[in-house]
């Protein structure tokens, strides 16, 4: 044999594709599908109010100078429940928020805004979770900094906990 | 008791998990035109549903996958190509959501890998071939 050598590649190339087999068991799996609209414009839709006495949300409006959140949630959806709290906390620290309800009846959005409080400015109804699809977001609840040109910023995918309030209170203004 | 149990976990299921909104037309009714509707499905199978993550829309039944089926559908109709909808669907999802990977970055390692194999064990083999002789 001229190449001793070349006898160890074999268990050089079966070691790495173990190490490779240890590292994916290792590492948790992220499977959150983020959405590769960020740093675009939002896209164009025009959604009918979500319930009796909310306001209807366009792309429209909010391209009003002014950062925002817009925040994806539904009624039937229970971390949508848990996290509202967390959006009171961002409207009681000045922050705008726009809303819109997945697959959802206008009833059991009021049910929801009497239950849990209402803190969006506007609320639009996707029934066909079309918009939803337009956004690239992949669930219920998400959250999307926006900013006063409409231009999507940042996309929080799962529910506000308390330690995320900071962090979008500090996008929204970074976007002023 | 058995019986009761039996109930309860029928009332169990998800009842409320998935909402209520009705489902999108398209997104399970064929389109007209069998060229255009094969031209779809052809698509739809090879897309990846967002919300139950290893099927393709054409397999799933999640309301996402719906809404999906539907947007294809109604693009195929108005006339455009399927790859500017996967297109469409990679600039709101990213490469993940298509099941055909592109010829770039790491898709292209993954379309040139077997290639590579096979010149190298052409490679290997020529030697011990040469040996032989």
């Amino acid at each position: 044999m001229n190449r001793p050598w070349l006898l160890w590649a074999p268990l050089v190339a079966t070691a790495c594709i173990g190490g490779l087999a240890i590292y994916g068991l290792a590492v948790p799996k992220d499977e959150q599908v983020r959405s590769a609209m960020i740093g675009q414009k939002l896209p164009e839709f025009a959604l009918p109010p979500a319930t009796q006495g909310v306001l209807p949300l366009s792309n429209k409006d909010m391209v009003d100078g002014k950062p925002r959140l817009l925040n994806i949630f539904a009624s039937w959806c229970i971390p949508c429940k848990a996290e509202a709290p967390q959006l009171e906390e961002l409207k009681a620290a000045g922050v705008e928020i726009d809303g819109i309800a997945i697959r959802d009846r206008p009833e059991d959005v009021a049910a929801f805004l009497d239950e849990f409080g209402n803190p969006y400015s506007r609320i639009g109804s996707d029934s066909e979770m079309a918009v939803q699809l337009k956004l690239g977001s992949s669930g219920v609840p998400e959250t999307y900094v926006i900013g006063g040109d409409g231009t999507i910023l940042y996309q929080h995918i799962g529910d506000i906990r308390a330690e995320h309030v900071p962090m979008l209170i500090e996008k929204v203004n970074a976007a002023k | 008791m058995r019986m009761l149990a039996l109930i309860c976990l029928m009332l169990a299921t998800p009842m409320f998990a998935q909402g209520s909104g009705p489902t999108p037309a398209l997104a399970n009714r064929q389109l007209p035109d069998p060229a255009q509707e094969a031209a779809a499905t052809k698509l739809m199978h090879s897309l990846r549903c967002i919300q139950c993550q290893g099927q393709s829309i054409a397999d799933s039944d999640a309301h996402m996958a719906g809404t999906m089926r539907a947007e294809v559908r109604q693009q195929i109709a108005a006339g455009q190509k399927p790859e500017a909808i996967r297109g469409w669907m990679i600039a709101r999802y990213g490469e993940w959501v298509s099941f055909e990977p592109d010829m770039k970055g790491a898709g292209l390692l993954l379309w040139l890998t077997p290639l590579l194999v096979l010149i190298a064990g052409i490679w290997l083999a020529r030697g011990l071939f040469r040996r032989g002789a």
